[in-house]
């Protein structure tokens, strides 16, 4: 697992995963908005890669991901805006989050050089589950960059070794069957599952989809390693524009809160 | 519903994960991923059982009015001036085109694994009045996806759906076309996964959909070497067929491959030409990609980003391809070649005139790539044509291309 991801859940509470899209709304916006994630506390950052057809996501996000396209967001942007960040940020976990397509697009080992180059941590793919791993998961572990899976309410207990097979960094719980910033899973739904893959894995969990206030989120953190954040911050890039930094910041502040503070109150 | 088939055969494919060679595959989100792996034992299981092969067979015989008679086409023979020309009339089909084959299999699927709720995503409107038909025959409800631009340029088959009980879901994202109604399927089946069917229309999508549809779909073929063996006592000489997703060409090529002397010509939508933006030939001018769950040639940009088809056919207009084609394509099998779309107007008006056959604009497309064939080959020589839809859903396109006021 990558040094700086190890680092991010040994701090003895849970952790803020913080979501946005590369380039939304403009590839000259973004650092900022990066950095106000930073600012705020969040301890992984996770930049969307843009791409046509999202086929996972809901309507905020949809946008986000049209929006950064029509401003001209392209591969060669979202490893520009990683590597400036990492120069920024020598610390902070940093993690590519997209679709199979533009991942592929120039070969696996392409893009697993790319992100070994701009200091990318980790890689989540929405579209390549564990039975298609060869696609581009031993490009990823080749070049030392983690493959970070997703579980989903649909992962039975006779699956799950299959997903944990090759992932590392950490799994994301997708915690409702559905699309991203929609609906919200009940409380006792999350803590069954994180007991069920916990005795499975000792890699961290963190929990996302559907967690948009500090409230929800620090629930949600009493029983996972972390929480995922996005369509919240993204709907704040959506309102505010080039002007998201700071309504980003503060939003991530009161979540960062929540979550860190989440154990203690539990 | 085959014989086995030798080890070097054609038509083995797909392997256990579902690749034809490079391409096909399950690339789907993890919610989905156990579902789809249940349809693919549930398939198999069907396929084992000859209750389902016999209820399958009783409603394509009954229902769908199988056999589709294979007809030769004398006027556009003689018009071509070179091989003979026969038409497989699937646009004689209830609900008028192939698609009703696959919904048959299909919803008999989805009865079969408990599900009481079918989604599926529409282009043309003939995949989706042809799942809205099933869905009220076997009392399932249904939900069918349509990109926006569709829904203005397919009225009557709107209207079709909605007479026989779907709710017609407009869907604005993207170029509101076919491509965007599948997205938008995929994101509402990730979220009602527990009672809820995706019917999907092509040969296309995650592992067994390119299976399951080319199956059911193979009726075609099979019908059709039967039928040309029985008037002719001979297979033919070449079959052509028009390929968006591809499922009525597969059907008719795929109990066809392994016959060397058989050759086959997919008709991709070339829009305003190939060497334009705006065309929907996957397999001329894209590459190998991920989309929709499955590995095939895309449409694509240098960053892996989707362009937009384009193509006056509805049911063409979509930047991909059934995996299998795209591993015939590339072992050299099937050959694809682009048509535009003024050749298929051209050829939709010439099957009218001489035949007394309104096509739809996507057979139009096979039509058209006859003049680039048949002449060129000996007057004993036999192509068959899949005429895979009627045209009456396409009318209003053509007034509008001819500048035709109703």
């Amino acid at each position: 697992m990558s040094a700086r991801l190890s680092a991010a859940f040994a701090k003895g509470r849970p952790a803020l995963v913080t979501f946005v899209t590369g380039g939304d709304p403009t590839p000259d916006a973004t650092p900022a908005i990066l950095d106000a994630l930073v600012a705020g506390g969040a301890d992984v950052i996770e930049l969307g890669m843009p791409f046509t057809d999202p086929m996972a996501d809901g309507p905020a996000i949809q946008a986000a991901n049209l929006r950064a396209l029509a401003a001209g967001t392209k591969t060669a942007t979202i490893f520009a805006i990683a590597k400036a960040f990492r120069a920024r940020h020598p610390d902070v976990p940093l993690v590519l989050m997209g679709y199979a397509n533009p991942m592929i697009a120039r070969g696996p080992e392409w893009f697993a050089a790319q992100c070994q180059d701009a200091g990318v941590d980790g890689i989540i793919c929405v579209d390549i589950p564990s039975e298609e791993d060869s696609e581009i998961g031993p490009a990823l572990r080749a070049a030392g960059v983690d493959f970070i899976r997703l579980a989903t309410p649909t992962t039975d207990t006779a699956r799950l070794p299959a997903v944990l097979n090759g992932s590392s960094g950490f799994l994301y719980y997708v915690s409702v069957a559905g699309v991203t910033g929609k609906q919200q899973a009940a409380v006792d739904s999350i803590k069954d599952a994180m007991d069920r893959i916990k005795s499975a894995t000792d890699i961290p969990v963190v929990v996302g989809f559907g967690v948009r206030t500090p409230d929800q989120a620090a629930a949600f953190a009493a029983h996972a390693d972390g929480v995922v954040v996005g369509s919240a911050l993204v709907d704040l890039v959506a309102t505010h524009g080039a002007d998201a930094a700071e309504p980003v910041r503060a939003l991530t502040a009161a979540l960062a809160d929540a979550v860190h503070g989440a154990k203690a109150t539990a | 519903m085959n014989a086995p088939l030798a080890p070097n055969s054609l038509r083995n494919l797909p392997d256990e994960n579902g690749h034809f060679g490079q391409f096909g595959g399950r690339y789907v989100a993890e919610t989905l991923m156990p579902l789809i792996l249940d349809l693919e034992r549930e398939y198999k299981a069907a396929k084992a059982d000859p209750a389902f092969k016999a209820e399958f067979e009783d409603l394509l015989e009954h229902y769908v009015g199988r056999p589709s008679p294979l007809y030769f086409a004398p006027r556009l023979t003689e018009h071509w001036g070179g091989a003979q020309i026969w038409f497989k009339r699937e646009e004689l089909n209830h609900t008028g085109a192939h698609k009703i084959n696959n919904c048959i299999g299909q919803i008999l699927l989805a009865i079969r694994m408990g599900k009481t709720k079918i989604i599926a995503e529409t282009g043309a409107g003939q995949h989706g009045v042809a799942t809205a038909t099933v869905c009220a025959r076997f009392g399932l409800s249904c939900t069918i996806f349509m990109g926006a631009t569709d829904v203005a340029r397919q009225q009557p088959n709107v209207f079709r759906m909605k007479l026989l009980g779907a709710e017609v879901v407009p869907v604005t994202s993207g170029a509101a076309t076919l491509k965007d109604a599948m997205n938008e399927a995929l994101r509402h089946w990730v979220a009602n996964v527990h009672d809820t069917f995706y019917i999907i229309g092509t040969a296309a999508g995650p592992h067994p959909y390119p299976e399951l549809v080319r199956d059911f779909q193979s009726v075609i073929g099979r019908e059709a070497r039967a039928q040309m063996l029985a008037r002719t006592g001979r297979l033919p000489d070449m079959l052509i067929a028009p390929v968006g997703g591809g499922s009525n060409a597969i059907g008719l090529f795929h109990p066809f491959l392994d016959d060397a002397d058989v050759a086959m010509v997919g008709i991709e939508a070339g829009g305003h030409g190939v060497d334009t933006n705006a065309h929907a030939a996957s397999l001329t001018g894209g590459k190998p990609g991920i989309l929709h769950g499955n590995k095939t040639y895309l449409l694509q940009d240098e960053d892996g980003q989707i362009t937009e088809a384009h193509s006056i056919s509805a049911g063409l207009d979509y930047p991909g391809i059934g995996p299998e084609h795209s591993w015939l394509h590339e072992i050299g099998r099937v050959k694809y070649l682009p048509v535009n779309d003024d050749e298929a107007v051209e050829a939709f008006q010439l099957c009218c005139s001489l035949e007394g056959i309104i096509p739809a604009l996507e057979s139009a497309h096979a039509l058209a790539a006859l003049p680039k064939l048949a002449p060129q080959m000996d007057k004993d020589k036999i192509i068959i044509v899949n005429l895979s839809g009627r045209g009456d859903k396409d009318i209003f396109t053509i007034a509008d291309k001819l500048g035709v006021e109703l």
